[in-house]
């Protein structure tokens, strides 16, 4: 656990300059060295791309970049490449990812290694360009590792950490960056972008085992009967579960390296006494931890914790982190129709089998890019110490305007 | 010849095509040759984990994606500076239907792929339902015949005008009757500066129907109709046609395939006969077929 709000802060203000997240992004990448950037322009993925294809264009990174006729082949194409020994980047959102879903499942079963920032934005019907994160929690069982970023800087260092922990040969697993539409991606913030240099210490050259050569005819890619299949999906669900060390470990390197920590799986602030204790991934926890330190100052005994790793979903860290927690209430943005939604139906699942009971209560809040207001995160809070005399509500539409049903 | 890159001991059916087209295209291409392959009968017959017939760097990824993956396999070979032939082989469904947005982007983006077709003109793998390669009135199991239906009521959709249209800058049809020809121009593509497209007539037993021991002659019989010109284009020009010297009847290779049947049963059958003898009379006066 990181201490408090300062430990993600850079450490050399000196080095720091105001750019947007997108070209922090992009940035991050050009310090990653793929050899292959295969995308397609969606909203508000496309200033990564511009700036990563900017970056090639005026020769400060040596990549192939490949403008392709959909996502579909935008992930295909890295397919082909990361089977050659390429590494690999794409960007998408949204529909996009949707689009790409067949791929998704090709390139975790494939055991390829690509990176790829999901801007997560909603999901149409009704056509929504703004944030929310339907798209990649959707996507949750494709076989893809997930992590969610708060900030720029924290978007910034996790691509970085992202190549390491999905080529480590144990892993060998597609990781997808989840960053905010807009709110992460169109903001400028202060920002240390990443030395060069130090990322190339960080990060060793992509050297896979197997790659397609003719010098050894491998053979990628054949079908499995009934005899084999379980077992390729047990090893990918076994590299999950060593990820979960992993991610961390890389995590900590980083600190080494860098000087700034995130939580590996997950972080905490003022979680350790705190009787309610709110869960929620990406940019909104920024707002949570205002709202915190509001009630804090107004004796309420209140705490965060701050989920990153959402695949593998940490059930052993989330049992230790929750344990001493009267109440806890689940913010995200995303729901699953018909039955709630990922994070709370995952973290109910993740103490059903133990002594602990502790009532949980959710919240689909920002879809669609609705603002979630500090006021938002006290009313949420009122709930929660409700809650904990008695559940009336066990999951409700945040701020639902009753008036337009 | 040389030991095959294709193993024998694969799964398909005695009697198809589409393992003597991959011979044929593997031996021109020779060992230093990277394949990539859609879904399809191809790949069910060839890779069954942990088996393999392939003898050369070979993958699979998805239906409608080979032609981006092979961008994305030759990007990083032309980044080692490493000169490897990439072949696509798939059947026309991936090819003309749902592969087509990818076929198209690697066509127009100019990477140095050749893309071959085993054209057997339906989805055999699936049970031999209509694809967009599907010609005029055959039957399939989604084109039935019936009292009021002659089969595929579109006729087959022209795949290299569409490759030639992106700027293709080698486009041939071939056949598996004609390996001479098919393997030349297998080499001919692979020396092109850029994405080359071949279209096999490969016939499929199953879904055609015919004695098992006459593929050859059947794939023959098409090119000797005129129903499938042997055409080659450099360019965008017509470079080489391969000559009838008196084309044979539709009905000769119409009559033996069992995805016909049903016209010499009709009443009408003699009028839509008439039909498919004009696709093919149109290929010989457009290509110039016969001197």
């Amino acid at each position: 656990m990181s201490k408090g709000r300062d430990s993600s802060m850079p450490q050399n203000t000196a080095n720091m300059k105001v750019v947007e997240g997108s070209y922090a992004v992009a940035h991050a990448v050009m310090c990653c060295r793929p050899d292959v950037i295969s995308a397609y322009p969606i909203t508000p993925q496309t200033h990564i791309v511009e700036n990563l294809s900017q970056l090639v264009a005026d020769g400060e990174l040596d990549s192939t970049f490949l403008t392709v006729d959909s996502e579909f082949s935008a992930l295909s194409v890295l397919v082909g490449s990361t089977a050659c020994g390429g590494r690999g980047y794409s960007s998408t959102t949204s529909q996009g990812l949707a689009l790409m879903y067949e791929v998704l499942y090709n390139v975790s079963g494939m055991r390829l290694p690509i990176v790829m920032t999901v801007a997560n934005r909603a999901l149409g019907a009704p056509l929504n360009i703004w944030n929310d994160q339907q798209d990649s929690i959707g996507a949750r069982d494709v076989g893809w590792l997930q992590i969610y970023v708060e900030n720029v800087q924290e978007a910034v260092d996790t691509t970085l950490q992202a190549y390491k922990i999905a080529e480590d040969p144990e892993i060998r697993t597609p990781i997808m960056v989840c960053m905010d539409g807009f709110i992460l991606t169109h903001v400028y913030e202060p920002v240390e972008l990443l030395d060069k240099e130090k990322a190339r210490e960080f990060l060793p050259d992509f050297k896979p085992a197997s790659i397609l050569d003719p010098n050894n005819p491998l053979t990628f890619g054949a079908f499995a009967d009934p005899s084999t299949y379980t077992e390729f999906r047990y090893q990918q669900f076994a590299a999950h579960q060593k990820a979960l060390e992993k991610i961390e470990e890389v995590a900590r390197d980083f600190q080494k390296a860098f000087g700034r920590y995130y939580g590996g799986l997950l972080d905490s602030y003022h979680a350790e006494d705190a009787e309610v204790v709110l869960i929620a991934m990406g940019s909104v926890v920024g707002t949570i931890k205002d709202a915190i330190d509001e009630m804090r100052a107004e004796g309420i005994k209140v705490g965060l914790i701050k989920l990153r790793c959402y695949r593998p979903f940490p059930v052993a860290a989330l049992r230790k982190a929750l344990a001493g927690a009267k109440v806890i209430a689940v913010v995200e943005k995303d729901v699953s129709i018909g039955n709630e939604a990922g994070l709370v139906t995952d973290l109910k699942a993740a103490f059903y089998n133990t002594d602990i009971r502790i009532p949980i209560i959710g919240f689909a809040a920002g879809l669609g890019g609705r603002d979630i207001t500090i006021k938002d995160i006290k009313k949420i809070t009122e709930k929660a110490l409700a809650a904990e005399k008695g559940i009336e509500c066990e999951f409700e539409f945040l701020d639902l305007r009753k008036e337009i049903l | 010849m040389e030991r095959s890159l294709l193993a024998p001991g694969h799964r398909a059916c005695a009697g198809c095509a589409m393992p003597t087209t991959i011979r044929l295209v593997l031996d021109a291409a020779g060992p230093n040759t990277i394949v990539v392959s859609p879904t399809g009968c191809l790949e069910v017959t060839t890779t069954p984990f942990p088996e393999s017939a392939w003898c050369v760097p070979w993958i699979h990824s998805l239906f409608e994606n080979a032609a981006a993956v092979a961008s994305g396999v030759e990007v990083m070979l032309k980044r080692r500076g490493q000169d490897t032939n990439v072949v696509v082989i798939g059947g026309d469904g991936s090819t003309f239907d749902i592969g087509m947005g990818s076929n198209s982007g690697m066509f127009e983006r100019g990477h140095k792929v050749l893309y071959v077709c085993y054209d057997n003109e339906a989805y055999m793998n699936t049970g031999v339902q209509r694809s967009g390669s599907t010609p005029f009135c055959v039957h399939t199991t989604t084109t039935p015949s019936g009292s009021e239906s002659l089969g595929n009521p579109r006729p087959k959709k022209d795949m290299p005008a569409i490759a030639l249209a992106h700027g293709v800058p080698y486009v041939a049809t071939a056949s598996v009757a004609y390996p001479v020809d098919l393997r030349r121009k297998v080499k001919e593509a692979l020396k092109t500066n850029g994405p080359s497209y071949i279209q096999v007539n490969a016939p499929c037993i199953t879904g055609w129907t015919f004695d098992a021991g006459t593929m050859i002659e059947l794939a023959r019989l098409a090119v000797e109709t005129g129903l499938w010109p042997l055409i080659e284009y450099v360019n965008g020009e017509l470079v080489s046609v391969k000559k009838i010297r008196r084309p044979k009847p539709v009905e000769d290779y119409l009559r033996v395939q069992g995805r016909y049947k049903h016209l010499f049963k009709k009443a009408d059958g003699g009028d839509i006969l008439k039909q498919i003898k004009a696709l093919a009379d149109r290929n010989i006066a457009k290509f110039n077929l016969v001197d």
